[in-house]
Order: C-alpha cells, then structure tokens, then sequence
C-alpha cells in the first residue's frame, strides 16, 4: 500500500505564499500527473512530498502516517537533470542504492551480496533497455539513455511513491513517445504510486490516471504575493486505467505494454556508424 | 573569415607552442655571445659550455667538503620538504573542505574563519614560525601548509557545495546516510577537483619552499641559489631554475594524468 493524503497544506516563504490550502488524496498505485503554469508551485509541492522542504502549515501523510522530515527510500525521485552520479558507470548508478541499504559503514557489497544485487541491477538495466551500456559512464549516454538509467536506479530501492519532477521535459518528441512507453510499462509492473510534475499537457493525459492542476486564483500584479496556488481541476482519466489491468476499451493504450527492442535514442552498435 | 575562426594546423600548432622557447634561447644566446665577446671572463651570462661545465660539477662530481653529489642532495632535501607539505595540506584540506561543504553546522563555524586566515600573508608569519618551532624542517613545511592549505580547503569546499543538490537529494532516497554520502558521491566527486586544486597550489608551494630555504637551511635548491648568490655563479643559478621549473612540470603533468587515469568520467564530463 502506498496512498498518500495531503491535508490542508500551506508553503510560504517569507511573506510570499507559495501555496495555499492544497488537499489531495492519493489512492495507492494512482499515476497522478500535476500540471499548471511555471512557477505556481508544482514543483515545491513535488519537494515537499520528497521531504527536500516542510510545509508552513498542515499535513502530509504516507499510508496514514506523517512523512519524515527528509528524503528517504520510501520514496524514489527522477529529476529533469542532475539525477544519475556522473563518477558512476551505468551499473555503478544502480547498484548505488543496494550497496547503501545493504552496507552501513563501507557502502560497498562483497561476495555473494555483491553478486545478488549485480543480478537484480542487471535485470533492472535490460528492463529499462540499457542491456549492454552497463559500464559507460552517464556523460557517453544520451538524454533519453540517462533519464532510463534514472528511473532504474530510483526503482531498485522499490519505493513506495516514485516522484518525479519534469523528467522528460528535455527530451524529444519521438524519444519522449518511447520512453512514455517504457513508464507506463514500469507503472504497471511495479507496486509504486507515481505523483509525475510535467508541462506537457499530452504526456499528462496519456500516463496518468488522474490529472491535477494547479494554479493561482488571484494573479493580478498587487495580489501576487499574498494569494498562492492551490488545486483548480482535478480530473480522473475516462475511461480509468488501472495498474497491472488491461483496459477494456483501449488494451494497447492504456493496458500493460510488451518491452520493445532497439530503442530509437540507443547508441549505434559499432557496425552501423 | 574571422580571426576567431581561424585555427592552426597540427605542425603549425607544434611549431607555435615551440617559438617562444626557441626566440627566448635565442635571446639569451645573442646576449650570452654579446657579453662574452666584449670580457671572457664575464659571469653574468655564461654560455652552453659554462653550463655544461657547471652541470657536470653540481651533478656528477662529488662535492669534496661533504662527499655529496650537490644537485642530487639538494633535490632530495626540496621534495622531501615539499611533498610533506603538500601532503599534509592536502589531507587537512580534504577533510575540512568536504565537512565544510557537506554540513551546514560546520560551515557556519569554520567557513569564515578559513576566509580570514587565508589572507594571512604566509612570508609575515616565517619569522614567528622561524622563531616557535626552530630552524629546522618542522618551520620549513609549516610555512608551505600555512600557506597552501587555507586555499585548498576554501576551494574544496566550494567545489562539494556545488554538487548539484538534485544529487545529494537523490543519495537521501537510495537510502544513504550523510556518511554514506560523504564516502560514495561527494568524496569521489570531489577527488579529481583536489587534484587539479594540488596542481595550482604547486606554483605557490615552491615560492613557501624557497623562501624558507633561503633564510635559513643547509641544503636544497633554494639554499644553494641563494648561496650561490654570493659568488655570481650565474652558471650554477641558470640550470638550478631551469631544474626547478622541469621538476615543477613535471609534477604538473603527472598529476594531469593521474586524474585521468584515475578518475576518467571527469574528463568524459569535461568534454561534455
């Protein structure tokens, strides 16, 4: 289980207000996608549900019980940039979180511990289709590659809510289509809720199960400081998609997906350049 | 086209980074055959045969006061008085820095201290150093740690500070500790930034060197070119400089290669 229910949730800084009287509740294994315009706060609502930053006032709680006040491995996170460690090759980066958990003091695993965690990395590495990859560094990757890479190592730790801030933002189209694919297969597959921040109104409504906007109520220029943004539409995806179900009406869109081969942003094998 | 889009050629690039080498021998050789065609005798700019012979004497001849072979001697006694230095400096350099970085306790107490402290002009403490610990090795590579190490440690510390926080954000959630973190992203993130931060303290940690050598000291290159001084032995002070400087090279593009070698995404990160 994994639901999340925000109560009542107020982010000021200074005597700006960020956010005001924001209440949502999560169902467990929901894709929420949030939307709004720039600046009116998704992204800090994104960071206080990490545990990067506190509320001023009101609750969020995590299966009943308050969040703690600082990330945690309940809870996985894909950034737009500056998510995967540039000193760590592909399979380094994902081993990075069974070597954390497993060894307290050396953060490193020997032997058959090594050996286990190497084999769930290198399954997750194929899952994400990095087969082959496992010892480039992220800076020979490409976007797309190092956003898949991303999103294996946050899903190793297996955490409950998997947030994730713009990830695909800065990728393109065709790459972006791609890896909606491999999401929402992941989403499927796994037993993690996922709260998605996102611009792109369409990668919105093709991943989630329910949509949240956010946006400020007062704008004018005099009532920008004092009044922030809070949730203005809130719409549950018809027909709805449920995790690991197939959909009746449309099975290949919004159903569990077969992993495709060679993806499009993939390096060239050595043969074809 | 541009100037700015004009680019040399392989050789071209080769035959410029090899010109003012050659026009700087050059110079020296005019002025050399200048001075001695004027008085043979003169000392101020020996030519190549009064160096090799100046060479062959601090090098392979035994010095027959001591039985040493000078230039070796004197070599040994610099480096070792150097790198313990620079090895001191850089273990409390990367111990203070990456603690300033990481945690924000630690850097409100110290960060500003080391500020100050690093404005302290090293020569003006040689004295108290000379004075406290003696003229022995210990003042030597106290004045080199003094004056190399405030540096390091504010450069480090900026250097884990400017790990993006995405980054640290992320380790929370693959479950580290702040040790952890310390151990398996800043520390390896910061290494090849302590490299190239031991490669631009080299220049200062040579002048700390030399200046302590020249006041007081019974051996090392500084010692012997000041002492040389006295007789206008050019001939000795010329090659001494020239060995300096190749040592200091040296030292550059080895530790160029070590981060290479050993840290090869920094370079991968660089070119991207």
């Amino acid at each position: 289980m994994s639901a999340l229910s925000i109560e009542k949730v107020w982010k000021e800084y200074g005597d700006q207000i960020v956010l005001e009287d924001v209440s949502l509740t999560v169902d467990s294994r929901a894709f929420v996608a949030l939307v709004g315009p720039s600046g009116c706060g998704k992204s800090t609502f994104l960071r206080m549900l990490l545990g990067q930053e506190q509320p001023t006032r009101g609750n969020i709680l995590l299966d009943g019980v308050a969040l703690p006040s600082e990330p945690g491995a309940d809870r996985g996170v894909v950034f737009q940039r500056y998510s995967v460690f540039p000193h760590l090759t592909v399979l380094g980066n994902v081993l990075l979180g069974k070597e954390l958990t497993a060894s307290r003091y050396k953060a490193r695993l020997l032997g058959a511990a090594r050996r286990s965690a190497l084999d769930e990395a290198r399954q997750l590495i194929t899952e994400v289709g990095l087969a082959g990859a496992e010892n480039k560094y992220p800076a020979q990757l490409s976007g797309g590659m190092q956003q898949r890479l991303a999103l294996a190592q946050a899903l190793i730790m297996r955490p409950k809510v998997l947030l994730l801030d713009e990830p695909f933002g800065a990728l393109d189209p065709g790459i972006r289509t791609e890896i909606h694919t491999l999401m929402k297969r992941l989403w499927h597959e796994t037993q993690m809720t996922v709260v998605m921040v996102t611009h792109d109104m369409r990668e919105a409504f093709t991943l989630a199960t329910r949509v949240v906007a956010f946006e400020r109520r007062r704008d004018r220029p005099e009532e920008k400081e004092r009044y922030g943004a809070t949730i203005t539409k809130d719409i549950s995806i018809w027909p709805p998609r449920i995790a690991g179900a197939a959909s009746i009406f449309s099975p290949d869109r919004d159903g569990p997906v077969a992993s495709p081969g060679h993806r499009r942003d993939d390096l060239a094998p050595l043969g074809d350049i | 086209m541009r100037w700015i889009n004009t680019r040399p050629s392989p050789g071209a690039q080769l035959a410029l980074t090899l010109l003012p080498f050659a026009l700087l021998i050059i110079a020296y050789a005019i002025g050399s055959a200048a001075r001695l065609a004027e008085n043979a005798n003169d000392k101020l700019l020996p030519n190549l045969a009064g160096f090799a012979d100046a060479i062959n004497r601090m090098a392979f001849i035994a010095d027959p006061r001591t039985g040493d072979y000078l230039l070796w001697s004197d070599t040994g006694a610099s480096l070792v008085r150097l790198l313990s230095g620079l090895g001191i400096s850089t273990a409390i350099a990367l111990c203070l820095g990456m603690l300033i970085g990481m945690l924000p306790y630690l850097r409100a107490l110290l960060s500003p201290f080391v500020a100050v402290i690093s404005m302290v002009p090293p020569l003006a403490l040689l004295p108290i150093l000379f004075i406290a610990m003696g003229l022995g090795e210990t003042s030597k590579i106290a004045l080199i740690v003094i004056g190399v190490t405030p540096t390091m440690i504010r450069d480090l510390a900026l250097k884990a500070l400017e790990l993006p926080r995405e980054q640290i954000v992320k380790a929370e959630t693959l479950g580290g500790s702040s040790w952890q973190i310390a151990l398996r992203v800043v520390l390896p993130q910061i290494l090849p930034r302590l490299i190239t931060c031991l490669k631009l303290q080299l220049g200062p940690a040579w002048l700390f060197l030399i200046a302590a050598e020249a006041i007081s000291s019974d051996a090392g290159l500084g010692y012997r070119i000041f002492l040389v001084r006295r007789y206008l032995s050019m001939d000795v002070i010329f090659p001494y400089v020239v060995w300096i400087t190749l040592l200091a090279v040296l030292m550059n593009y080895l530790l160029d290669r070590i981060r290479i070698a050993v840290f090869p995404w920094s370079e991968l990160e660089k070119q991207a």
